[in-house]
């Protein structure tokens, strides 16, 4: 569970990029974020694994306070939470599996993990994990051989072999084509529905918006301004969130399944 | 139409002034610098005169001289281990400094009260130290380090361990400012430690450049390696200096052809290497 | 399918150990080879130390005696990176391969460029020493030739890089090969060429300024001079100015370089 208490967040040049905000994310849901470019939906994100610290507030992890939290007990929270990034932040140069498996830096001693001391346990951990995003075949690639679409699954696995309760991912779509999106996208609506992670994902397509989301949260400037199911998230709320009707492009338009 | 004209005739005139100016100044700077070189032309002539000796004797290098014992070859295979053990020891000791200079590796202070911009102070100091050490000429250093440890190789080593680090360490320091830096904030996120950031996100990006830049660094080290000698810290320099001073030409010319040629492959060699790493 | 196997296995350390091992031999072999040996490096270390202590506070009154070979020094960095770049346009044209499309022109230039590139600048300026006598004008000839391999390099591969619509249209209009290079390739390649000149200028004064240990002028004849008689403050004083003249000029050009490129 992921609550928000009066959150607030100004960057040091004075721009508010949250604004009081309170929120609660149960077990298992599959949020979708969506707002206007600058509404503050990376600032959300990356606030709740600390990679932004929050000026005013506290945000909690299962009851846990992130926002207090200091060096390995902060390590210790991050651990439980993975990271999914539009330009996917892979070390191109090594092997997919070294990606993987660094995703498990979290569970082991510093020096353990520099001597590269990984448990047979973990090579196998990370070898599942390529295979519920059905690249398992690449372990030994180097990332940087892979397609984007590959890539940004890599990243995924990267999460998965983290054993993350949550998962948060900030455009993990943006720069892919339509049918990799899809792709994408299923994994981790699949990830969710079979492992129960909680998924929190920004997305700037709002077709994608109400087909994978449970839940549909809406930033403008900062502020919550939407925060309800799928299914009360209309046009009209949309327009509401941009300020404005909703464009051609903000739609992601129908592609065939893969 | 006329308005243009009118702007345009000033900006003429202002661009003819400046191209005086540079003129006058280069012609100045050419006067001061021609005839203020004190040239005797005479004793020039006379030297000249061996030119034809000096010539002859270089194309005739003394063969026997490159083999033998304390020869060229051997002398050569000196200033080879110099400029290896110096560069490794420069491209280890480069390393704490490359992060140091880097901007991207250290916090910006605010430096001026109530003034949001901030400044990376150490990485501005590491960068200082870097140009002071690549300044210092490494014959320089070579012959403080002889009055230490005696006229050596070994002094050749440090020398070129010591100078080489400013070089090194800048384009270290360079190639991690320019690394990818999201791979940071993932481990990050993923509960990594500092130095698990570093380990995993930072190093495998940035090491195969390092080798790169080291072996750059190594072939430039043959050249300054082989005239350490000059003064006396060891390698090829030292015979070098002794044929140029007697006038052997036999023997500079058998010395030139052996660092010629290793020179080149060297260069050769390392930058096949290099062109795979990166 | 058999690719996709076989890429699964892990891939093998073996050419990792062999370089590995390669490198310790090495090592080993150079470590014996210098002779080298910490301890001498740790009983010298009191010599290094009072030689550096000894060098404080430097004689500043010395000053005025190395301000004349200083400036000495500048010449020769003027008059031989000018020489080394007036020399270098033929070549770097003759090396670049849009220039002269013929490969055996280039080819032959490059390798002579290569050849000049190997000789190292304290040996250049010991043959010309020789040649020429003790004095300013050895240091010239070397400098030139040092400028001259520096430029020449950075040049020809930077025309190599130039856009290459202007070179096809000035041979579509049936222009010869001056007029080819005068209008095509000198507006496009002078900016870079300009900084390659002043670059070379900046190893030139840092080169130059050590030139007088083989005797070819300059202020390096005082600073063996100096270190021969153990006169260390006076030593300082000739480092410090050259360290002061070397970052100047650095600085100075090297904000000229960034405005050119
Ligand atoms: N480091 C920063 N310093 C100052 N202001 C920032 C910084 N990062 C973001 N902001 C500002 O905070 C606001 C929210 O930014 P944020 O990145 O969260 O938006 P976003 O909704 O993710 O936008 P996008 O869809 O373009 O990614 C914006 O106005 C942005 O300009
Ligand atoms: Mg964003």
């Amino acid at each position: 569970m992921i609550e928000f208490k009066k959150v607030r967040k100004v960057y040091p040049n004075g721009t508010v990029g949250l604004d009081n905000i309170n929120l609660t994310i149960h077990p298992g849901e599959f949020v979708i974020i969506v707002g206007l470019s600058g509404a503050g939906k990376s600032t959300l994100l990356r606030s709740i694994n600390r990679l932004h610290e929050i000026s005013e507030g506290e945000i909690l992890i299962d009851g846990k306070s992130i926002t207090a939290a200091k060096g390995a007990g902060l390590r210790r929270m991050r651990r439980d939470i993975g990271m999914i990034f539009q330009n996917f932040n892979l070390v191109k140069r090594v092997s997919v599996l070294r990606n993987v498996l660094s995703g498990r830096v979290g569970y082991h001693s510093t020096l353990r993990t520099l001597l590269g001391l990984w448990p047979k346990k973990d090579v196998e951990i990370a070898l599942e994990a390529l295979s519920r995003v059905n690249i398992r075949e690449k372990a030994y690639a180097r990332a940087d051989e892979l397609s984007g679409g590959q890539q940004q699954r890599v990243s995924i696995a990267r999460a998965l072999a983290q054993e993350a309760k949550i998962i948060l991912a900030d455009e993990p779509v943006a720069s892919l084509d339509p049918l990799t999106t899809r792709q994408v996208m299923d994994d981790l609506k699949r990830i969710n529905q079979e492992l129960g992670i909680t998924t929190i994902v920004n997305l700037h397509f709002l077709d994608l918006a109400r087909e994978y989301g449970t839940r549909i949260i809406g930033l403008r400037a900062g502020k919550l301004v939407f925060d309800g199911p799928v299914e009360e998230a209309t046009d009209d709320v949309f327009s509401e969130i941009y300020g404005r009707k909703i464009k051609k492009d903000e739609l992601l338009g129908d592609v065939e399944e893969a | 139409m006329s308005q243009t004209q009118q702007a345009a005739a000033p900006k003429k005139m202002g661009r003819m002034i400046k191209t005086a100016l540079w003129l006058i100044f280069f012609a100045a700077l050419y006067i001061w610098s021609f005839t203020g070189l004190e040239v005797e032309w005479k004793k020039i002539m006379e030297s000249l005169k061996i030119v034809n000796k000096m010539l002859a004797g270089i194309f005739t290098p003394e063969w026997g001289f490159i083999w033998e014992d304390e020869g060229v070859l051997d002398n050569m295979l000196v200033t080879l281990e110099i400029a290896l053990l110096g560069t490794t020891i420069a491209a280890i000791l480069a390393v704490p400094f490359g992060f140091l200079a880097a901007n991207n590796m250290s916090k910006r202070y605010p430096i001026l009260p109530f003034v949001e911009a901030r400044f990376p102070v150490i990485s501005w100091i590491g960068k200082r130290i870097l140009n002071v050490i690549r300044t210092m000429p490494e014959l320089i250093v070579a012959i403080i380090f002889i009055v230490g440890v005696g006229p050596t190789a070994f002094a050749g080593v440090l020398a070129i361990g010591l100078h080489s680090i400013g070089l090194i360490g800048k384009l270290y320091s360079e190639a991690i400012e320019n690394m990818d830096e999201g791979p940071m904030e993932a481990i990050t996120a993923c509960g990594g430690s500092r130095l698990q950031v570093l380990w995993f996100a930072v190093v495998p990006q940035v090491l195969p450049e390092f080798f790169s830049f080291a072996l750059y660094k190594f072939e430039i080290n043959v050249r300054a390696a082989s005239i350490l000698g000059m003064v006396g810290a060891g390698g090829i320099g030292t015979p070098l200096l002794f044929a140029l001073k007697g006038h052997d030409w036999h023997r500079v010319g058998a010395i030139l052809l052996v660092v010629i040629i290793v020179v080149f492959l060297i260069d050769m060699l390392s930058g096949a290497i290099r062109k795979r790493l990166v | 399918m058999a690719a996709e196997t076989k890429q699964i296995k892990t891939p093998s350390k073996l050419r990792f150990t062999i370089i590995f091992l390669v490198m310790a031999v090495l090592y080993v072999f150079s470590w014996r080879g210098v002779e080298a040996d910490i301890g001498s490096l740790i009983e010298g270390w009191p010599y290094i130390r009072d030689l550096i202590t000894g060098m404080w506070p430097p004689n500043w009154k010395y000053f005025e005696r190395i301000l004349d070979p200083m400036l000495e020094t500048l010449r020769i960095a003027i008059i031989a990176t000018t020489f080394g770049a007036i020399l270098s346009i033929p070549f770097t044209l003759l090396a670049s391969r849009n220039v002269f499309p013929n490969t055996w022109v280039t080819n032959s230039a490059r390798s002579f460029l290569n050849f000049v590139r190997t000789i190292p600048d304290l040996l250049l300026a010991g043959i010309f020493v020789a040649l020429l006598g003790i004095g300013p004008v050895a240091g010239v000839a070397a400098m030139t030739v040092f400028t001259f391999g520096i430029i020449t390099k950075l040049a020809y591969e930077s025309v190599e890089t130039i856009d290459p619509g202007p070179l096809e249209s000035m041979t579509a209009v049936g222009a010869n090969k001056w007029q080819f290079i005068a209008f095509a390739v000198v507006p496009q390649a002078l900016p870079a060429f300009v900084a390659y000149v002043l670059y070379a200028f900046e190893i030139c004064v840092r080169a130059a300024a050590i030139l007088g240990l083989v005797g070819a002028g300059g202020i390096g004849i005082m600073l063996s001079e100096t270190l021969e008689t153990f006169q260390y403050q006076k030593m300082a004083t000739i480092v410090l100015f050259t360290l002061v003249i070397v970052i100047v000029i650095d600085s100075i050009s090297s904000r000229i370089r960034e405005k050119l490129l």
